[in-house]
């Protein structure tokens, strides 16, 4: 005996209409019953039948499931940040489908329960789409950490015997600055190094904290017995930097880091030679 | 009090500061090497305070005065392997240390020493 | 966890006692190396100051805890001519000492917390916290 899918999913659609009350009353206490006992715990309460009227509208020739999906994605969000597991979450979309088998079975005709079959899998479906919505929150946090884990990796990187570098990217903070400046005065001492350029290319805006920090960081290579050139300063920073009236004093500026280098090579008696053809040779002073 | 030993090596007076000074240890180094630089005509005094773990107001003022004698003595004063946990902390302190030569090691601070010679001897040319 | 300490502050060698006192118990708590330096730093400041204005004093060296973070937290008392007028104490510069002037206004700037009680007359009560990041 063979049924139409259609005519199953035709009966499944009545039942779902004429039983609405029961299979809500049903469904509710099945998801109680499947997330520990507390679907309502912390407000989170589930808006059943809201979800309801979707999935019933989801159904229909139109076949527009989007305002399902959205409903199921602020559910699982929500759900996700009140500390509920995944499956809980999911666990209450599933729950729907035994409430839907107890009408089906005791409406007992063959096109209900092969109705119910494809019902089922449109559930799971949906169920499963709570677990990647849930899943991709999570991705998303871990990506914005690992990000703000790379902006802390900034390196310290030697471009010349005697010449290190920080090339700044990103947003500047203070705490982060001050992790970088002082990463980048361990190295002048480690590499024995004389002359360090701090880039800020990379650097869309200072505040005044972020700018007392280089400042101060300059002064403090100073005392070390260190320069440092600043270089790649943005129109924008330097506006910045004019407006809220910080001193820069005697602090070497540059537009490039390549000019910065060119300065930091000049400074410590490195001599560029521009040889006949194209090659550059370079020549080392020796004190 | 501990007295903090001061060392001659060709025309260069070497200084390194190993305890935890006391403000007249400080006093004591101060005298010390203005006696030594003239008794010896020193042309240079290194300075080395790697194992320096602070460096409060007092001990600051009391390196930019000893820059400040030896220079009217004739001999250039560097202070060397100054830590970055103490330079950070006496630019937030406020001092500059002004009139202080510095270089990041020993070996640095005689270069600097050569080289400030070698630019004396050019200039009286 | 040390229970918290107190120094007396009568002479010079006492300054040092303290700042090795506070740097064991600065890196008992977890501060890193540069605040290590700063607190020090500032006690030595204090300390000195204590000495040089009011003839002497004590200092107590506590571990705190806020919500979140350790701290150490040091009390410098002194029963001296106290501070008349604190805000110009605690600018850059101003001495009545030979010192530079640095002390107390260098020394708000090395800690998280700064809070000075004076009495003229009476004596200053000085409380620096620096916390753990």
């Amino acid at each position: 005996m063979t049924v139409p899918v259609d005519a199953g999913r035709r009966r499944i659609e009545e039942l779902l209409e004429q039983h609405e009350g029961q299979v809500l009353r049903r469904w509710f206490e099945i998801a109680g019953a499947m997330s520990g006992g507390h679907v309502d715990r912390g407000g989170a309460a589930v808006p059943f039948g809201e979800i309801y009227q979707a999935l019933r509208r989801s159904l229909g020739d139109s076949h527009d499931g989007s305002d399902l999906r959205g409903l199921l994605a602020d559910l699982s969000r929500s759900r996700a940040r009140q500390g509920f597991t995944p499956s809980e979450t999911a666990n209450v979309v599933f729950g729907l489908k035994e409430a839907v088998y107890e009408i089906a079975e005791a409406d007992g005709s063959p096109e209900a329960l092969r109705g119910f079959v494809w019902f089922s899998r449109i559930v799971d479906d949906h169920g499963l789409f709570t677990f990647e919505t849930y899943a991709a929150a999570r991705e998303r946090i871990i990506s914005d950490q690992a990000e703000q884990l790379l902006e802390l990796s900034t390196p310290v990187v030697k471009l010349w015997e005697g010449i290190v570098a920080v090339p700044l990217i990103g947003t500047l903070d203070s705490a982060r600055t001050q992790v970088v400046m002082e990463k980048l005065l361990q190295m002048l001492v480690e590499t024995g190094s004389e002359h360090a350029v701090i880039d800020i290319t990379g650097v869309p805006a200072v505040d005044t904290q972020v700018a007392q920090h280089l400042l101060k960081t300059v002064v403090a290579a100073r005392l070390m017995g260190a320069e440092c050139v600043i270089s790649g300063i943005r129109p924008q920073i330097a506006h910045t930097i004019v407006t809220l009236g910080i001193e820069f004093g005697d602090i070497v500026t540059k537009a490039s880091l390549a000019d910065a280098l060119a300065h930091a090579l000049r400074q410590s008696g490195v001599e560029f030679v521009k040889g006949r053809g194209r090659r550059v040779t370079v020549r080392t002073e020796e004190n | 009090m501990d007295r903090v030993p001061v060392l001659k090596l060709g025309d260069l007076l070497i200084v390194s500061i190993q305890i935890d000074l006391q403000d007249q240890s400080v006093l004591a180094l101060q005298e010390d090497l203005a006696d030594k630089v003239v008794e010896t005509g020193a042309r240079g005094v290194i300075i080395d305070i790697t194992a320096v773990e602070i460096v409060d107001s007092f001990i600051g003022r009391m390196l930019s005065t000893i820059a400040s004698i030896t220079r009217m003595l004739d001999a250039e004063t560097i202070v060397v392997g100054m830590r970055p946990a103490v330079a950070i902390t006496l630019v937030e302190l406020g001092l500059s240390l002004g009139g202080v030569r510095t270089a990041l090691n020993l070996e640095k601070g005689v270069a600097l020493l050569n080289h400030l010679d070698g630019a004396r001897a050019v200039t009286a040319r | 966890m040390t229970s918290p300490s107190e120094l007396p502050i009568s002479g010079n060698s006492d300054v040092v006692l303290i700042r090795q006192q506070v740097r064991t118990v600065a890196v008992e708590v977890g501060l890193s190396l540069v605040d290590q330096t700063k607190i020090v730093t500032a006690a030595s400041e204090l300390a000195r100051n204590a000495l040089v204005y009011a003839g002497g004093g004590r200092v107590r060296i506590e571990i705190v805890h806020n919500n979140v973070r350790a701290g150490l937290r040091l009390t410098v008392s002194d029963d001296g001519p106290g501070i008349p007028d604190i805000d110009q104490a605690l600018v850059d510069g101003w001495t009545t000492g030979n010192g530079l002037g640095l002390g107390l206004s260098g020394s708000r700037r090395l800690v998280d917390e700064f809070d000075l009680r004076s009495v003229p007359g009476e004596g200053t009560l000085i409380t620096v916290t620096k916390w753990a990041r």
